[in-house]
């Protein structure tokens, strides 16, 4: 049986990256200030551990409650004039929005950020219907000029030196060469600021669906997401369903956590609250909202009892920032619209557990992501449990039989004395095929030495001491 | 008191100082020490790879070897996790569970059982090197240990002790993923093998001989001399 593309791809990319030196260096400058800024404001926190049980709590109360807060933030919302769509799954709620776009004459989209979007890909889906889709981040600006899916949830595109990005507009915009943050800043402001002006759809996601009021909750640091919310004609906010929140309160707590574990901010620059199209007597706002409250799957994470926190995420991007794994092969060889220990997670169960098993095996169960985890996501242990059920689903013929194997001789004392042996028989004769294809650990010794058997193993040694009792010690050294 | 030994089946074969220098500690302060000889692997491989069943067999291999055991101590944070918050995970529900609770409720990993069961600090060991101590990541995050090695390093007489900026990252080890994935395990290594070498120490120490093995491992191919011993063996040295 042969591995999934999915997995080879993977296993291919990851090991390109993992080699990379430069991309090593990039990423450990990237997060370094990362750790300074998010440490800073941590200490900040009377108590940060609390916090994050405080926050758990909230997205606990959400998430079991999920049918009383959805329904009761899209009737308020309803309200005031927004139209809430329910999505069952990707296709559904592009469909929905390209209707929307035809039927409101729609040629230019602006995008702010969207992970929800970019998990049902739409703006492929408009483009393909005739729309024009600028993005309106600049990380995601960037990422869609080269034409490359996001590197991270929350820093697109962080792989990106600014040398990398001053080319990329060269070559896309025809602009000159830039050397600075703020030279580049304005450059693609210049292009986006017509965009804005000239759109008819705006699109957004959410960060919180607030029950209570009716609400959803938009927090950035660019102020694309007001502008690309505010004035066009039309607003399409992308919603999962696991971001409703059931009290206005609930932000108090989230937003500064989002912002802290995310960013290292004490709060992000700009929070909005939209509550509905533009109602009669305001002069600004756009006249149509629509509510896109996508499923895809959320429901069916929803249903499994031991990984139903994972719905707890606020898409930070935290477990990111501090897994090794994701350190070392990048946020483009997961294949994944989420990266990281989140993603390897969740997407199993959005996108098949056979296809993406993979992901929750490259993991050496560190748990620096459940550590970091500002809404308490047991993350490294919902990686073991997709391990299990994907060997519960479909077992690989050769692994199993090597476990059984492995359990026979183990449970069998006289049987694992054998290996001490063994052990030594194979330091001996290792050297001989150390680089034929015949060595059984090649997968770690290209790379490593194996330690060598000792002249006995403690077991012996043990033996030795029981059947001389009158030695002084165990002590060969 | 009469303490059981739980040598882990991969120091049992490669690294049997680290027991013996167990046993001699745990005489020196006048207590017994048992190995029950039928332990052979607590399981954590399979369960880690998704074979729950025949981790749950070797589970109950453990529980038979340790059932009159009145304390048990483990050379390894990583095989201590497994048998005290792995093995109550995987009997959640089943016929064992109260036993499994019980077996986890009476075992320790080495560090935190002198540090906070015999509230030993003071060895009076003796060992002259600059030392550097690498935090396993399942020691550290799944039983909580970081003070215990490091107030039993700061009293041993010559040892100079200087922390990494890395010590809390991963190794890579993983065990079957270091090598279903060698060449991330590997990059992690390196990582830890530049923090390691960044603080000149003569010596990475830890209280889990998996990660060392890999530390080990790289630090050999790179034909450094920075030694990699367990927190037993540094222990053990008297004048």
């Amino acid at each position: 049986m042969s591995a999934p593309a999915t997995s080879a791809q993977f296993h291919r990319d990851a090991g390109r990256v993992a080699h990379d030196l430069r991309h090593r260096e990039l990423m450990q400058k990237a997060l370094g200030g990362y750790y300074l800024k998010r440490d800073e404001q941590k200490a900040k926190y009377t108590d940060w551990q609390q916090a994050r049980t405080a926050a758990a709590g909230i997205k606990y109360e959400a998430v079991n409650h999920l049918d009383r807060h959805l329904v009761e933030f899209a009737e308020k919302i309803a309200a005031r004039g927004a139209k809430v769509f329910w999505a069952s799954d990707g296709a559904e709620a592009t469909a929905y929005i390209c209707r929307v776009a035809r039927e409101g004459g729609v040629k230019t989209v602006i995008k702010s950020k969207t992970m929800t979007g970019e998990e049902i890909h739409l703006a492929q889906a408009l483009e393909q219907a005739g729309h024009e889709v600028v993005e309106s981040d600049l990380g995601e600006f960037i990422v869609q000029l080269r034409e490359e899916p996001p590197y991270h949830l929350v820093f697109p595109s962080m792989h990106l030196t600014r040398g990398e990005i001053s080319e990329t507009f060269e070559r896309k915009l025809g602009s000159p060469h830039a050397g600075t943050p703020e030279e580049l800043t304005m450059i693609a402001r210049g292009v986006m600021r017509r965009k804005f002006c000239a759109a008819d759809m705006g699109i957004s996601g959410a960060n919180f669906a607030v029950a209570e009021t009716g609400m959803i909750s938009i927090t950035e640091n660019e102020g694309n997401a007001r502008l690309s919310t505010s004035l066009p004609r039309i607003h399409v906010a992308i919603v999962g369903i696991e971001k409703v929140v059931p009290r206005l309160d609930d932000l108090a707590i989230l937003l500064p956590m989002l912002a802290t574990a995310g960013a290292g901010q004490p709060i992000t620059a700009y929070n909005t609250m939209l509550g509905g199209p533009r109602q009669p007597g305001e002069i600004d706002g756009p006249e149509e909202m629509h509510i896109v409250l996508l499923d895809n799957q959320r429901t069916r994470i929803l249903a499994d009892p031991e990984q139903r926190d994972a719905l707890h995420c606020i898409r930070c991007g935290a477990c990111l920032n501090v897994c090794p794994i994701f350190k070392n092969v990048g946020g483009h060889a997961y294949g994944t619209t989420y990266q990281g220990p989140i993603g390897s997670v969740i997407t199993p169960h959005l996108r098949g557990l056979q296809n993406w098993k993979h992901l929750s095996a490259a993991s050496t169960l560190c748990g620096a992501c459940t550590e970091t985890c500002p809404v308490r996501i047991d993350l490294h242990h919902h990686l073991l449990q997709n391990r299990r059920n994907a060997v519960q689903g479909k077992a690989a013929f050769f692994e199993k039989w090597l476990w059984r194997g492995f359990e026979l001789v183990m449970r069998r004392p006289r049987l694992y004395r054998l290996a001490a042996p063994l052990n030594r028989l194979a330091t001996k004769f290792q050297p001989l095929i150390q680089r034929t294809p015949l060595n059984p650990i090649r997968a770690w010794t290209n790379t490593r030495d194996f330690p060598k058997a000792p002249a006995q193993s403690f077991k012996e040694t043990w033996r030795q001491r029981r059947n001389a009792p009158s030695a002084p010690d165990a002590d060969r050294a | 008191m009469k303490i059981s030994l739980f040598v882990p089946c991969f120091v049992d074969q490669f690294f049997p100082s680290v027991a013996i220098s167990m046993v001699k500690i745990f005489e020196r302060l006048g207590h017994e020490v048992d190995y029950p000889e039928i332990q052979t692997c607590c399981g954590q491989p399979p369960f880690n790879s998704g074979y729950w069943d025949e981790a749950r067999n070797l589970a109950g291999h453990s529980m038979d070897t340790f059932r009159d055991a009145d304390v048990v101590v483990g050379a390894s944070g990583s095989c201590g996790a497994m048998m005290k918050v792995f093995y109550p995970e995987l009997f959640h529900g089943h016929a064992r569970e109260a036993e499994v609770r019980a077996l986890a409720a009476k075992s320790h990993e080495f560090s935190s059982f002198l540090v906070n069961t015999l509230g030993v600090t003071d060895l009076g060991a003796r060992f002259e090197a600059k030392v550097t101590f690498h935090d396993g990541c399942h020691g550290l995050r799944e039983l909580g240990i970081k003070r215990e090695p490091r107030e039993l390093l700061r009293n041993v007489r010559g040892l100079e002790l200087v922390e990494m900026t890395e010590a809390e990252t991963c190794c890579g080890f993983g065990g079957t993923f270091a090598v279903k994935y060698p060449e991330i395990s590997t990059a992690m290594g390196e990582v830890k093998c530049a923090s390691i070498l960044a603080t000149t120490a003569d010596c990475v120490v830890s209280n889990d001989s998996s990660c060392l093995m890999q530390v080990q491992g790289i630090l050999r191919r790179q034909r450094s001399a920075v030694k990699c011993l367990h927190l037993a063996e540094v222990l053990s040295g008297t004048d």
